[in-house]
């Protein structure tokens, strides 16, 4: 090995691999192929040959993080699994997240139908239809204490996929928790409170950009101080990939947004270092292996460089992409579901390859219905195979030095950074999105594919080629549609034996707050959450308050 | 010269999938259709407000989220109710064989499901198309 790359690596294991494998051992003392060969922890070049090894490329867990964002990636430990679940009332989901946690699942992921998504109760008119459809249906502190009731909240880390009102449900995770005895400082989790990318492509806003980032802002000063521990932010492009985009504009656009958030952060006063160690990014695997590996090399790379230059973060955590993966849902086919298994296999090696800190695999039955629980266990088996059959966990970084894969990922790099030059020369990410630019880009990359599938120059098997005549398989998962009316029935019980008076002057002080930037929202709403201000009344004040966000329709 | 046909894609219920809707709205545009697409999150009364103020001769409704039997039956029997039941109505999105039936009952004249090519939707507006103008 030539002496540059030695004595770096030297250096390299003292000043950074040492330290972890103190704290953190790695699961075994030595790791072996299949066939009893040694695995080493890392491979390295023999000589530079281009001479920008270290600078682009160099070791893992230290800057620019190409590599991974840990000295010892999945050796020490592997990735966090993570089924994404949630359906009908909060008892039904408590069992379904009791059940994951038996078949040896390592966190909790919570989904939630989409009239909690958007602030609604189950009892408004617009909730028709859709209440415990897509997740789990929350209207007040009480259904989150079902949901937890006999989880301890010092014990999982929970991530929960809600953005517009995040700061509501994140109080009231905050409030289970205390009621459990476990305190704000030490619960773990995420929420995604990733607004930016709702206009662009997922849909679940309530509130016109200006007053969705100061919630954002409110919550991450919140919880610096508070609830340490806590990712505030899930700053994601699965949902852009699933629009259609392509896998630069993926990671180009979740970066942009990413810019946007910190940019505003620190224009509040927050200092970077503050608040950008607990940034989380989440992220789309595809069926393309490489790409999808290249794609997560690039945007950690790309990620670090930012905060260091432009932001001048210090800290290496504030540098450190993290990020949670899950496979593309609209990869699945309705044709033929037993295939989705296949693709959901490649996609979780893509996602461990490239260094993924926790995953959720899709299960083969969700384009026709939610999934079963025989086929979420299935998903969920796929990982395990991966972790612990592959071999894929047992050296960091295995792809890097592929000549495909080392392009490729310089060339990811650079499209990416094009778009985000873009952007930031259009005034930021809100203006793009104002403008209609990054749903038009998506837009015509989705035009794109789905006429290529039609004219057959894109082959997805089962659908528009080896097609066979099938009935749809049976069983499928329903939600009972009289789940509404639970629902309701249980928001008459609350609201009949809360206090109303401290209801009603919590409600009014969260106005009065509103309307004066300065204030942070967050102990206001959880004074409300802990009188059982329901999450529609609540959600309505802020409504009243900030107004409400039109979609710019772009075709 | 002739009177386009007018089609309105619309995206009743809450969720936000809307790259099936826009496929379809700008495959139909593309096929020499007038398309109108109302954006999501609309309410069954506003999708036929628009049908009605648009003169429209099919409403396609896109719904990705399970409420389909809920709200598709509730904009056919909105449109019998505005006297414009003239309107033939279709759907598509992750909708489960066993509700295609019951929904074709309550007079949705079409769905499509995953995987469906362009072409089949372009036929479907053809051969409805004949009989309206009729």
């Amino acid at each position: 090995m030539q002496e540059s790359i030695k004595n770096r690596k030297m250096e390299w294991e003292e000043s950074v691999l040492n330290k972890v494998l103190q704290k953190f051992p790695e699961r075994r003392e030595t790791f072996t192929t299949g066939s009893d060969k040694p695995v080493e922890r890392l491979y390295l070049p023999e000589e530079e040959t281009k001479g920008d090894y270290l600078e682009k490329i160099g070791f893992p867990g230290e800057y620019p993080y190409t590599r991974g964002v840990q000295p010892t990636m999945y050796r020490g430990r592997l990735w966090t699994m993570r089924q994404y679940a949630g359906f009908g009332t909060a008892e039904e989901s408590n069992e379904r997240y009791k059940y994951l946690l038996d078949q040896g699942q390592t966190g909790l992921s919570i989904a939630f139908d989409l009239p909690t998504q958007i602030g609604y109760d189950s009892d408004d008119p617009v909730s028709m239809g859709e209440v415990g459809k897509v997740g789990v249906a929350i209207d007040s502190l009480k259904d989150m204490e079902i949901l937890f009731s006999g989880i301890p909240l010092d014990k999982v880390s929970t991530s929960m996929t809600i953005n517009a009102p995040a700061a509501v449900l994140l109080a009231m995770y905050i409030a289970v928790a205390e009621k459990q005895g476990v305190t704000r400082d030490k619960i773990r989790g995420t929420i995604q409170n990733d607004i930016l990318k709702e206009y662009i492509a997922r849909g679940t806003y309530i509130f016109p950009p200006a007053p969705s980032m100061r919630l954002i802002n409110n919550i991450f000063e919140f919880c610096s101080k508070e609830v340490p521990k806590w990712n505030t932010i899930s700053i994601s492009g699965y949902h852009i990939r699933e629009a259609g985009s392509t896998a630069v504009q993926e990671i180009a656009f979740t970066i942009a947004d990413g810019i946007e958030y910190v940019r505003n952060a620190i224009k509040t006063g927050l200092d970077v270092d503050q608040f950008a160690g607990r940034l989380s990014f989440f992220f789309n695997a595809h069926n393309d292996l490489f790409e999808e590996v290249a794609k997560y090399r690039a945007a950690r790379r790309i990620w670090a460089r930012i905060m260091k230059e432009k932001f001048s973060a210090r800290k290496e955590k504030s540098m450190m992409m993290r990020f949670h993966t899950q496979t593309a849902g609209s990869t699945l086919t309705a044709q033929q579901p037993d295939n989705n298994v296949i693709r959901v296999t490649i996609q979780t090696l893509a996602a461990v390859l490239g260094g993924t800190q926790s995953l959720h695999t899709n299960s083969k039955d969700e384009a026709l219905a939610l999934p079963t629980e025989d086929s979420v266990r299935v998903a969920l088996r796929t990982q395990q195979i991966v972790a612990h059959e592959s071999g894929a966990a047992n050296t960091v970084d295995p792809l890097a030095g592929s000549y495909f894969i080392e392009q490729m990922t310089d060339e990811i790099e650079k499209e990416a950074l094009e778009y985000i030059e873009k952007i930031e020369k259009m005034g930021g990410m809100v203006r793009a999105i104002e403008a209609g630019y990054v749903q038009k880009e998506i837009q015509d990359s989705a035009y794109r594919y789905q006429k290529a599938v039609e004219k057959g120059e894109r082959i997805v098997v089962g659908v528009n080629k080896f097609t066979v005549e099938e009935a749809e398989p049976k069983g499928l998962l329903k939600v009972d549609p009289a789940l509404r009316e639970v629902q309701i029935k249980k928001i008459k019980e609350i609201k009949e034996s809360r206090d109303g008076s401290s209801v009603e002057s919590s409600l009014t002080a969260l106005k009065k707050g509103a309307a004066d930037e300065s204030v942070n929202l967050m102990p206001l709403i959880l004074d409300a959450v802990h009188a059982y201000a329901t999450l529609g009344e609540i959600t309505h004040v802020l409504r009243e308050e900030f107004g409400e966000y039109r979609e710019s329709i772009v075709l | 010269m002739e009177r386009k046909t007018r089609i309105e894609i619309a995206k009743p219920g809450l969720d936000g999938h809307d790259r099936g809707a826009k496929y379809i709205a700008r495959a139909l545009k593309d096929a020499g259709y007038e398309v109108i697409y109302t954006g999501i999150r609309q309410t069954p009364e506003s999708i036929v407000a628009t049908a009605i103020q648009e003169d429209v001769d099919f409403v396609g409704l896109s719904l990705l989220s399970g409420a389909h039997n809920e709200l598709f039956p509730r904009v056919v029997e909105l449109l019998k109710a505005e006297g414009a039941d003239d309107i033939i109505v279709f759907g598509g999105g992750v909708i489960p064989e066993e509700d295609v039936e019951s929904l074709t009952k309550k007079g949705i004249q079409a769905i499509f499901r995953p995987g469906t090519p362009i072409s089949a939707v372009i036929d479907f507006i053809e051969s409805k198309k004949k009989t309206t103008a009729a």
